[in-house]
């Protein structure tokens, strides 16, 4: 039964995105939009592959890596690289970013993944660091100076990857291996127990993490014109943590809201950066103190849906089926 | 296999933590079928023994096999393939998870769907996703919990929330299932339906168990045989009445209770 | 032979920078298991104190110290009050976001109310001339950070170990509910903590300051992260682990630097970190613990 209606209420998403996509690009096409609402509708949409595959790691497996923006960084400069020196086109190039921050996951994931907590995500952070790093110092990709990368970004591109990362995480998670990933972050040994390879998982995540946000990386990198290694520090890291922890840690339609939220903000505020940040970092104060679970807890939006359904219906039982 | 055949055997299995044994030279042989008690008193080692048995800790003496074949070693996981199962003795559910799914984690080592399956959402996802829900709620029926499916764990109340642990170990479908402290913090009510559950799966799933108890009666209940833990070395082992009279058990409970 | 120990000299000056903020790092963490991320800041804001006592106040180099020091810890003690203390039974993850909310918010605050423009620390303080041991050429600067560390880590240990406050902050570190059970006033005790920690920062900002002259709002996050490798490095919550660990990151990097990897030398003690976490979680003075199954 319960299968059956994530498979119905799959294609209705489908459907929904389908005639979301016509009328963006008919508005972009038409030129309604102007370019600083297009580049924020860009902006938006890499956020979205940002938050959506950290809150993988993060929100479902519980493992809380705070390096996130050095795969960011490896998919920036190996799509730079695809398209600017070896001249392949964009496709590849995004592919190529995703395809190599896995495999950057996969070398991260495995030492740090047996550190739990806090050595895990300062771990992480320094993983994070080091890539930075090592791109300040590749004379190839121009050391600190950076990358000068055409702007071939285009919405459906942008829109076909943020819908692939969507589906695929929501997929994976809606499935035995997702309640594999939530059952180490609810209780690790208990997993162990019940015949979870956990160390497989935890990676597993990492690297469908690492990916998407390698891919994200190609898209930015593609969109601002250069890429600089310090774009890519801790600090760009924690703006994608702020978004998947005020969304609601376990929740990817709070990732996807916060993005959507966030990113409106900082782009009106974007001459006042200063202004922003101390917002921001008041804002996630705040938000611990009084509301630790985030704007959405661990509930997806389709909960919110069939709650107010169920109360329309009068079914007494109907919170009980609110199966996030 | 046959009836009497040993399933479990442990030999001269123990564990030391620096300079402290806290389990040492334990010789053990459960048989297929049997349903054993540990005992003894508090810190005695009897829950770093389970701790032994299913590989969070590595002994760091003896062996341990099921079936003849050696777990020394095997990660958690591989020990709860290869059929030992368990409960905790502070209760460890998935809390933020659904009753349902709790159990279907641990159904998980026997699906047969891939990651990539499920992802591009292929028949083979949805087959296997439908098996696992329909057995999963088949299962839940057996331990009266099937009117809460999709209520979160950590809302049940105490006692629902032991049977739950109970039947996600059996889920993992073990030969051997070790309980700890299945009645803790019940009433004598409770207790009671537990004792008559234990010896329904027992039957049911032709199972042996070997379970850690502080309650005396549920022990010499429900046992046949009984180990007796003191200091990390096993100091008697029998029938319950061999035990009620056994003086070594007298003094190290009497011992405890002077200290 | 003479530039190898040159380098040497520069990496222990670091390194006690480094030690010091280690210090408050690994105290807070062994007593509320929280990495105080805003540790780094209390760093910076320590000092930009001693730079405007120095230049507003015209006060000398001690009476600068001890300004940046004491504002530092009321500094640190508010920091716990109004944003870790409520969280104290909240999850680790939770604090740990709040703590980077808080470095955030110093940072940024500070760029807020005074932009984003670095200072130069007069050079002037204190005149302490070099001079020549063995042909080595060393520093006054590099003499007077030692110095100031040997101090402060002394009067420490003597705090930690002698004082009834010392002994509150042992009992609590090691079990805060027995603690708590004993009388001991758990609350006061971890703001004396903060109080102490955040204090030795603002003593290693001050001294940084005339170190390395610039100084500017961001400059607490590098050295913070890298203070908290060290403690991890000498075993987080082991105070002279801190002060080992301090000394031979700092040494590290000054090795990293003149074998002519400058542009590594941040890079190295991040590897530093996770071959320590990979191979040594518990770091080089620490025990293992095991969770409790």
């Amino acid at each position: 039964m319960n299968v059956l209606k994530q498979a119905k209420g799959f294609w209705f998403t489908i459907v929904l995105a389908a005639i979301f996509f016509v009328v963006m690009q008919f508005l972009i096409n038409g030129e309604f939009l102007n370019p600083f609402y297009v580049n924020t509708l860009y902006t938006i949409g890499i956020n979205i592959i940002l938050a959506v595959s950290l809150h993988l790691v993060i929100g479902i497996t519980g493992q809380f890596s705070i390096g996130h923006a050095g795969f960011l960084a490896v998919g920036a400069y190996v799509s730079a690289i695809i398209t600017m020196k070896l001249g392949l086109p964009f496709p590849v190039a995004l592919l190529a970013g995703g395809v190599v921050a896995a495999i950057a996951g996969i070398i991260i994931g495995i030492p740090t993944l047996r550190l739990r907590g806090d050595y895990l995500a300062i771990a992480t952070l320094g993983f994070g660091e080091i890539m930075r790093i090592l791109f300040l110092n590749i004379e190839y990709v121009g050391g600190a100076s950076g990358m000068t990368v055409s702007h071939l970004i285009t919405w459906p591109w942008l829109f076909g990857c943020v819908l692939a990362t969507i589906i695929v995480i929501v997929n994976f998670t809606n499935s035995t291996h997702g309640r594999a990933c939530i059952s180490i972050r609810e209780n690790e040994i208990a997993a162990d127990a019940m015949g979870i390879n956990t160390t497989y998982y935890k990676v597993m995540a990492f690297v469908i993490g690492a990916f998407f946000a390698g891919v994200a990386g190609g898209l930015h990198a593609h969109n601002f014109y250069i890429i600089q290694p310090t774009n890519f520090s801790f600090l760009k890291s924690f703006d994608i943590l702020i978004l998947v922890v005020l969304g609601g840690l376990g929740s990817m339609s709070g990732s996807v809201i916060a993005a959507v939220l966030l990113t409106i903000i900082t782009a009106f505020l974007a001459n006042y950066p200063e202004l922003r940040m101390v917002i921001y970092s008041l804002v996630l104060i705040v938000v611990m103190l009084f509301r630790p679970q985030g704007l959405m807890g661990t509930k997806e939006i389709t909960a919110f849906l069939k709650m107010s359904k169920a109360a329309k219906g009068g079914a007494q039982d109907g919170s009980r089926h609110t199966v996030a | 296999m046959a009836a009497g055949t040993p399933l479990l055997k442990v030999e001269n299995a123990g564990i030391r933590f620096g300079g402290l044994k806290a389990v040492s030279g334990v010789n053990l042989e459960l048989r297929q079928g049997e349903l054993a008690g540990l005992i003894g008193p508090n810190g005695a080692g009897k829950t770093t023994f389970f701790n032994l048995l299913t590989g969070v800790y590595v002994p760091t003496e003896g062996s341990i096999s099921l079936v003849g074949e050696k777990l020394n070693g095997l990660a958690p996981y591989k020990i709860t393939k290869k059929g030992i199962s368990r409960t905790f003795q502070n209760i460890r559910l998935f809390s933020d998870m659904t009753v349902l799914d709790n159990v279907k984690v641990a159904y998980h080592s026997l699906a047969r769907h891939s990651i990539l399956s499920s992802i591009f959402r292929l028949p083979s996802h949805f087959k296997g996703e439908m098996e696992m829900e329909e057995k999963a709620i088949e299962f839940l029926k057996i331990f009266k919990l099937d009117h809460v499916l999709h209520e979160k764990a950590k809302n049940l109340p105490y006692g629902q929330q032991r049977r739950l642990e109970i039947a996600r170990a059996l889920a993992a479908k073990p030969k051997l299932l070790l309980l700890d402290e299945p009645a803790a913090g019940m009433n004598p009510q409770e207790t009671e339906d537990l004792m008559n559950l234990i010896a329904l799966i027992r039957e049911k799933f032709e199972l042996t168990i070997l379970l850690i108890e502080h309650d005396m009666n549920l022990v010499m209940g429900v046992c046949e045989r009984i180990y007796v833990l003191d200091h990390g070395q096993l100091i008697a082992e029998g029938t319950p009445e061999q035990i009620r009279n056994n003086p070594k058990v007298i003094e190290a409970y009497l011992g405890e209770e002077v200290s | 032979m003479e530039q190898l120990i040159q380098q040497l000299v520069n990496g222990v000056s670091l390194g006690s920078i480094y030690a010091l903020i280690a210090l408050g790092y690994t105290m807070v963490y062994g007593i509320v298991k929280l990495i105080n991320f805003a540790h780094g800041d209390v760093f910076m804001v320590g000092a930009f104190i001693g730079f405007y006592s120095i230049t507003v106040l015209d006060l000398g180099f001690l009476p600068s110290l001890l300004l940046a020091m004491t504002t530092c810890a009321i500094f640190g003690v508010l920091i716990e009050r109004i944003a870790y203390k409520p969280l104290r039974n909240a999850t680790r993850i939770a604090a740990l976001i709040t703590a980077i909310g808080v470095s955030l918010f110093i940072e940024y605050g500070m760029i807020y109310v005074r932009g984003a423009q670095p200072e130069a620390y007069p050079n002037n303080v204190v005149s302490i001339k070099s001079f020549e041991v063995f042909g080595i050429k060393i520093s006054g600067q590099s003499l007077l950070i030692l110095a100031v560390s040997i101090v402060l880590m002394i009067l420490l240990q003597f705090i930690v170990h002698k004082t009834k406050i010392g002994k509150a902050m042992r009992a609590v570190s090691h079990d805060m509910d027995a603690a708590k059970l004993m009388g001991i006033n758990v609350n006061n005790t971890i703001s004396a903590t903060f109080a102490i920690g955040s204090a030795l920062a603002g003593a290693a900002g001050v001294v940084f300051g005339m170190y390395y002259t610039k100084i500017d709002p961001l400059m607490g996050i590098i050295p913070g992260l890298k203070a908290f490798v060290a403690a991890v490095l000498g075993g987080i919550g082991i105070i002279p682990g801190a002060m080992v660990g301090g000394l031979v990151l700092g040494v590290i990097e000054s090795l990293v630097s003149a074998a002519g990897f400058s542009l590594w030398r941040d890079g190295v003690a991040f590897v530093v970190l996770i071959l320590i976490l990979i191979f040594r979680p518990s770091g080089l003075f620490g025990k293992n613990v095991k969770e409790k199954v």
